[in-house]
């Protein structure tokens, strides 16, 4: 087991490393440089001052001076300074990385709670009405567009009934007040985003967990449970559906990237002050530190999730145990 | 029954809450699409910055709604005959948000900070030095006689440092206090969020008796500017500067709660217009760029495209201010004499021209460049329309020279001298600078003409030279002016004292109040 940790880890360093590197080459493939932007953002500037701010950052040395220098500084944990905002990159990132995993596991939770439930409820009936209206509720989910849904949500539970507020995390007004108003408001923010993050994942969660369980539904062991004589509830949840889970648990893992991705969308639909609009911002503006900060702790949060999905594999499967 | 509890803890909330005082104190929320690096408007120009830092920081001078400058730390000022010096007799009382009192030390330090190191160098270019004979007295000598100084002087373009702080040795342009500043405006930071917000709060200590009104400023960040016209419809923000889509000034305009005005943008000037790249063949002759001139409709790119929200620009000076010469020539539409003019300069059979714009504006820059493409068809000019994906790629290709016609929107920032001479001067020419004469325009007239405004002391003199200025670009048109930015300000009606001096939000804000309880 230690050893299969291990060895995940060391793969996951290996892909940190390669997401890394691409990064640095991709974004200097874009048109303009920092220089520019801050320039542009000052008003325009003369030719020497250009010259001094691409000095400051190194921009006028050798491209792969500037990547062995990046590398050098970030194996000893330092992940460099924004251009744009004179700050070290990982105070940036620290204050956007907690609303980001705020939406990410509330999305996560969302759609795994309801879309196993709409599962599970279509498979007990598989030709019934409940379980064609899942379908068609799972396929519109799959086809809408994140930002679409959240623009949606926004004009009808922020403009024609408004009911929920639409921009940031939390009424910045409020913030001397107590923890518990803090919460309420911020779970009262938190709302509209993290359905509209939630929906897509939320079909195929409905849809893998319909499946598995008319899988499940037909074995042997639910034969013999129910010819046992146990309740349907213990059936359904004790027997059938700990083992359907099973591939829910695989996909809710692998789906980890994907819901980093979408959150980008929805945190800029929403004004979410997450990793996602940091990194938009960084892009228009050719911040490279940034970026590169962003994508590094994207890249190693889908490494720790898929990691804590193997383990997760491993817990829930009796079978896998004794693998390393 | 935990859930009602927790739902009436909210109401209380509300009802308790600071933002239901009384006339006096109570929070003001601004909204702004737009991220200030810092909040240091010594080293940084642009609106971001400067709505926060005119706040933080106290100046010279400020200015009312008639160009006319008012007392700020300096209670008078007096210019001398030849215009080589300004004495400024600062205020007595004026102390920064740590307590330590402001000098004319400070007001020196300052100024030349902000000469060497702010992007705008004609602002204090003739400042030689700067004395300080005792602690309320700073005397600027100046190599030439400079009348541009006193806008200068302005809030959003003199903030006064605290020598104690940045006279440290450190960059002022990367110095730690730019995200943390202490000064002697009217409100004091409480907390800098990178992209996200800007907390600022009274400065009970501010040297103007009884103000600010106001006890919080919150200036909040929304990238989106549907969510932001929500927020303002649903009462989470009071007041929303800088808009110029027309979509968004009509929508604000229909909430009764709401008032919608252009006034407080004289000051910034900003003016919507078409470039010509002088140094391309096609474009070199003026008989062409009038040709352009005379094919397009002001009328139709302000009624239409814009629908009515923005006025016409017919010169490089902004419309609203005192130096404007209201009679330059208009080039009202005359196809005939366009295509005539085309036949003249030799292009009787028309030519291909593309054209760029700044990505992000799309009613101001991307459905004008649209309109050229239909509208200079009518004179043989097949134009294409080039798109950025973003500004830097925008700003590299038009930096660089590498464009024939481009769209862009400059401000001319108070005095011509700070934002209209870059435009113009053959000794602005600079490869890979934005903003700078990217048209490559050399008039040695011009250069003659701007360069004696600068240093002209009489006003009526100088507005005669600005008048003999805009005839002959307006002759030569290295650019053909549209229109004024449709700036405007949605704020809420039960505000007292809206921001509307000449620099109207970049002012600081330490007169308004609520009128009644929000």
């Amino acid at each position: 087991m230690a050893g299969y940790l291990l060895r995940r880890l060391a793969y996951g360093l290996l892909l940190m490393a390669g997401v890394v590197i691409l990064n640095f080459f991709l974004i200097r493939l874009a048109p303009g440089d920092p220089a520019e932007v801050i320039a542009g953002d000052m008003g325009g500037a003369t030719a020497e001052v250009l010259a001094a701010i691409r000095a400051d950052y190194g921009l006028d040395q050798p491209l792969l001076v500037q990547l062995g220098r990046y590398l050098g500084a970030m194996m000893q944990g330092d992940l460099g300074e924004s251009y744009f905002f004179n700050r070290p990159v990982a105070e940036l990132i620290g204050a956007r990385i907690g609303p980001t995993i705020l939406l990410v596991l509330a999305a996560q939770v969302i759609s795994i709670t309801i879309g196993v439930a709409m599962g599970v409820m279509a498979a007990r009936k598989p030709n019934g009405v409940l379980s064609g209206a899942v379908s068609v509720v799972a396929t519109i989910g799959y086809a809408v567009p994140v930002f679409w849904m959240g623009i949606m949500l926004i004009i009808l539970f922020a403009s024609i009934i408004p009911i929920f507020p639409v921009e940031g995390m939390a009424d910045i007004r409020l913030r001397n007040e107590g923890w518990l108003e803090r919460m309420i408001d911020i779970l009262h923010h938190l709302a509209l985003p993290a359905f509209s993050l939630a929906v897509i994942f939320l079909a195929i969660y409905a849809r893998l967990s319909r499946a598995s369980m008319l899988d499940v539904l037909g074995a042997d062991y639910v034969r013999t449970a129910r010819a046992k004589g146990a309740s349907e509830r213990s059936v359904l949840f004790r027997h059938a559906l700990r083992n359907a889970a099973l591939p829910v648990i695989t996909v809710a893992g692998l789906q980890f990237g994907g819901l980093l991705s979408g959150a980008l969308l929805v945190e800029t639909v929403f004004n979410w002050p997450g990793m996602g609009t940091l990194a938009f911002d960084a892009i228009l503006r050719r911040d490279y530190t940034l970026l590169l900060g962003v994508l590094f702790c994207a890249a190693a949060m889908v490494v720790i999730a898929n990691i804590v999905t193997d383990l997760a594999y491993r817990l829930a499967d009796p079978r896998l145990r004794g693998e390393t | 029954m935990k859930f009602a509890r927790i739902l009436g803890g909210v109401a209380a909330l509300a009802l308790l809450s600071p933002f239901a005082a009384a006339a006096d104190g109570g929070s003001l929320v601004i909204l702004s699409t737009q991220t200030p690096r810092h909040l240091n408007g010594a080293v940084q120009s642009g609106t971001a910055t400067a709505v926060p830092s005119t706040q933080l920081f106290a100046s010279p001078l400020r200015y009312d709604a008639e160009w006319n400058p008012q007392p700020y730390l300096a209670e008078s000022w007096e210019v001398s005959e030849d215009g080589l010096s300004v004495t400024l007799n600062l205020v007595k009382n004026a102390t920064f948000h740590d307590g330590k009192p402001v000098t004319s030390e400070d007001v020196a330090f300052s100024i030349m900070t902000t000469k060497e190191n702010h992007p705008f160098k004609s602002m204090f270019a003739p400042v030689e030095t700067i004395e300080t004979p005792d602690a309320h007295t700073a005397i600027i000598r100046l190599s030439k006689p400079h009348p541009a100084l006193l806008l200068a002087l302005s809030p959003a373009l003199a903030p006064v440092l605290p020598k104690h702080v940045y006279g440290d040795g450190q960059d002022p342009k990367s110095h730690p206090a730019n995200s943390a500043p202490i000064g002697s405006g009217p409100f004091m930071l409480e907390s800098f969020t990178p992209g996200e917000a800007t907390i600022l709060k009274k400065n009970p200590n501010f040297f103007r008796e009884g103000y600010p009104k106001l006890d919080e400023i919150i200036i909040r960040i929304v990238k989106d500017e549907n969510a932001l016209l929500i927020a303002m419809e649903n009462g989470e923000a009071d007041i929303f500067p800088f808009m110029t889509s027309s979509n968004s000034i009509k929508r604000m305009q229909g909430v009764e709660r709401l008032t919608v005005t252009d006034q407080g943008y004289a000051g910034i000037g900003p003016i919507n217009w078409l470039a010509f790249n002088t140094k391309s063949e096609k474009l070199s002759d003026k008989r062409v760029r009038q040709a352009i001139a005379y094919a397009i409709d002001r009328d139709f790119i302000t009624k239409a495209l814009m629908r009515g929200v923005a006025q016409q620009q017919r010169g490089p000076i902004i419309e609203s201010s005192p130096f404007f010469d209201a009679s330059i020539p208009a080039y009202d539409v005359d196809l005939d004499k366009a295509k005539a003019l085309m036949a003249e300069a030799g292009f009787a059979d028309g030519m291909e021209l593309s054209v760029d714009y700044i990505p992000g504006n799309d009613e101001q820059q991307k459905n004008v460049a649209e309109y050229l493409k239909s509208q200079l068809k009518k004179i043989g000019i097949e134009v294409s329309v080039r798109p950025s994906p973003d500004f830097p790629t925008w700003a590299g290709r038009v930096s660089s020279h590498d464009f024939e016609l481009t769209m862009d929107v400059v401000f001319n920032w108070g005095d011509p001298v700070i934002g209209v001479h870059r435009t113009y001067l053959s000794t602005n020419i600079v490869p890979g600078v934005i903003w700078s004469n990217t048209q490559s325009y050399a008039n040695a007239k011009v250069d003659e003409i701007l360069n004696a405004a600068a240093v002209e002391g009489d006003p009526e003199e100088r507005k005669a030279l600005y008048a003999e200025f805009q005839q002959i670009v307006g002759d030569e048109l290295p650019i053909y002016w549209l229109n004024a930015s449709p700036y405007h300000t949605a704020y809420d009606s039960r505000l007292g004292n809206p921001p509307m001096t000449i620099w109207g939000p970049m002012s600081p804000l330490d007169e308004v109040y609520w009128k009644e309880p929000k």
